[in-house]
């Protein structure tokens, strides 16, 4: 038991437990992202960032459906210049911390990421991946040779890890994936929200001002293991995986599928904090119980069954 | 109807069965939801005016009659949309969500300003049924601001004391001032209130001087109101799912940001001006 050891370097980044918040999820606060950090996550993944403040879209921006939960936020955001000092108070605090970014073009995303990383965050996580703006930012992480542009241009520009979050509203994620890897990402995030829509009968309106938005939760997860699956039979990169992960098991799910760390999102209006703690403990427990002394052992194994 | 159509996260499309006009810039709407008819005061839900806005609103009724109420001050886009409905037209229910008040002490003070009385007549209502006989400042610019006067008067008597700026009735004064004096006649074991942050900041002040804890109803930019966005972050809690309601215990830990600064849409802080 003393040799066990849930510590995971994820391309160069050093989480004490393979588990993060996903993006999105508690936003830019400091004391909250700290909190998160506090209640057992190994790393924690800001909201995503742009080079300029965004109030997000009108509400309805969330609303539950059966097995998850659709949201259409916007990507509300105070800007990289004023995020880059709420940066600095996390790591005052002793808390590694991924930056999420995004951009509506290849320089947007560069000055970004070069503003995040000047800050001190320990590892960016791009966001190209949104289903919630593509007519407005119009640059996709549908299209491979965007992805691939963009990714090369980013890691030009900074020196730290740089995750590249993978879109399932695609044909083929793989091509995608390859196409991050090919840029030079240090690791891809599979995947973001599913393009989804919830209508109201007696209302006769979708629900979201969007009209659309992401679905994500425990209906996501099987699209999630099927795309991380997928992707580890074609890139040498690490997987970061992330799409309903509600408790160990289905952490476990995704590591034996090839993801070396897991984010956790929609759990958490369900489960609360504790989750983390949960799920970290919940794989350890798994590790030991049979046989394994850390997480990379289990990472793939699915596929060689 | 499958089990997640009732869980308070989805949304409930709901007829308004009465409008009630408070004054002239506020109005009840009267609806019928089984999970509202069950929450605890101070709880709130997002009101969806189809094809406007979403917005936090506390429930001022709590399943009277079947009935269950939230009263709007039109003061926005969305506000505004709900205060022109009718009966019979219809709004989006989701909730309710969020921690309300707990019924503590036996010498209860209850401080409403404004539109925050709103949340506080349901917790009146709930002490009364319990034996507990709160007294009751309720704030206002003028006599004819003053909400659910009447309502309370009706259950309270004399333990209702108004408080109106210009002195159009009752105290002349800031509902605050008021307050600090009624904590300094009579002897309280608990303050609850819900109204204007700063009003809230100063009668905590003064609660923190005499030793007396508090309750109290905080506002931030609430979203997703499930604990989810962050949008409503204030220091390390979400008022959406952490509160609305915080004790003397959260508010000391929240020196920097409760009658300071609260965030704005995109996460920046701006300062709390009322």
């Amino acid at each position: 038991m003393s040799q066990l050891s849930l510590a995971v370097d994820l391309a160069g980044l050093r989480m004490r437990n393979p588990t993060m918040n996903a993006a999105g999820v508690f936003g830019i606060s400091p004391p909250l992202l700290r909190r998160v950090y506090e209640a057992g996550a190994g790393a924690v993944v800001s909201k995503s960032i742009g080079l300029d403040p965004r109030p997000g879209h009108p509400n309805p921006t969330v609303v539950a459906v059966e097995g998850g939960m659709l949201n259409a936020m916007g990507l509300p955001n105070p800007g990289a210049s004023y995020f880059a000092g709420e940066i600095g108070r996390l790591k005052e605090a002793g808390v590694p911390v991924v930056a999420s970014f995004f951009g509506a073009s290849v320089e947007e995303f560069v000055e970004a990421a070069r503003t995040l990383a000047e800050a001190g965050a320990d590892a960016l996580e791009l966001n190209c991946s949104c289903p919630n703006v593509e007519e407005e930012l119009g640059l996709l992480g549908t299209d491979p040779a965007n992805v691939e542009r963009i990714t090369a241009a980013v890691k030009e520009a900074v020196d730290l890890p740089v995750f590249v979050k993978l879109t399932p509203n695609v044909t083929d994620i793989v091509e995608v994936a390859r196409a991050a890897e090919r840029g030079g990402a240090d690791a891809v995030t599979a995947v973001n929200t599913l393009k989804a829509l919830a209508v109201d009968v007696d209302l006769r309106r979708p629900v979201l001002a969007n009209v659309t938005g992401g679905l994500s939760g425990p209906a996501l997860k099987p699209v999630a293991l099927r795309c991380v699956w997928e992707i580890a039979g074609g890139v040498d990169i690490p997987i970061i995986g992330c799409g309903g992960v509600s408790n160990w098991r289905d952490a476990v799910e995704f590591l034996l599928c090839g993801a070396s760390a897991v984010e956790i999102g929609t759990a958490l209006m369900t489960r609360g904090f504790d989750v983390f703690r949960e799920v970290a403990e919940g794989i350890r427990g798994y590790l030991a119980e049979n046989g394994f002394r850390e997480v990379g052992e289990i990472v793939g194994l699915a596929h060689e069954g | 109807m499958s089990g997640w159509r009732m869980r308070a996260e989805a949304v409930r499309a709901r007829s308004l069965v009465r409008v009630e006009r408070e004054t002239d810039d506020m109005r009840t709407l009267c609806f019928r939801d089984e999970l509202c008819s069950q929450a605890s005061p101070g709880q709130y839900v997002m009101v969806w005016a189809p094809g406007v806005d979403e917005v936090p609103m506390s429930l001022s009724t709590i399943g009277r009659d079947g009935l269950s109420s939230v009263t709007v001050r039109s003061v926005g886009e969305a506000t505004r949309a709900l205060c022109g409905l009718r009966a019979g037209d219809r709004i989006g229910v989701r909730g309710p969500f969020g921690k309300g008040f707990t019924i503590v002490g036996t010498s209860p003070l209850i401080v409403g300003g404004g539109a925050g009385a709103a949340s506080l007549v349901p917790l009146a209502e709930a002490m009364l049924g319990r034996g507990l006989k709160p007294t009751f400042v309720l704030g206002a610019r003028n006599v004819d601001r003053l909400l659910f006067r009447r309502r309370l008067e009706r259950q309270l008597g004399d333990r209702l004391v108004s408080a109106t700026d210009d002195g159009s009735c009752g105290f002349r004064g800031l509902a605050s001032e008021c307050a600090s004096r009624m904590m300094e006649e009579k002897c309280f074991d608990i303050v609850y209130m819900c109204g204007p942050e700063l009003m809230m900041a100063s009668i905590f002040a003064a609660a923190e001087e005499r030793g007396i804890p508090v309750q109290a109803s905080l506002e931030r930019y609430i979203k997703c109101a499930v604990g989810l966005c962050g949008s409503c972050a204030i220091g390390p809690y979400r008022v959406c799912k952490d509160g609305p309601v915080f004790s003397s215990e959260q508010l000391r830990a929240l020196r920097e940001e409760f009658g300071r600064r609260r965030m704005d849409p995109s996460g920046r802080m701006i300062e709390v001006d009322h």
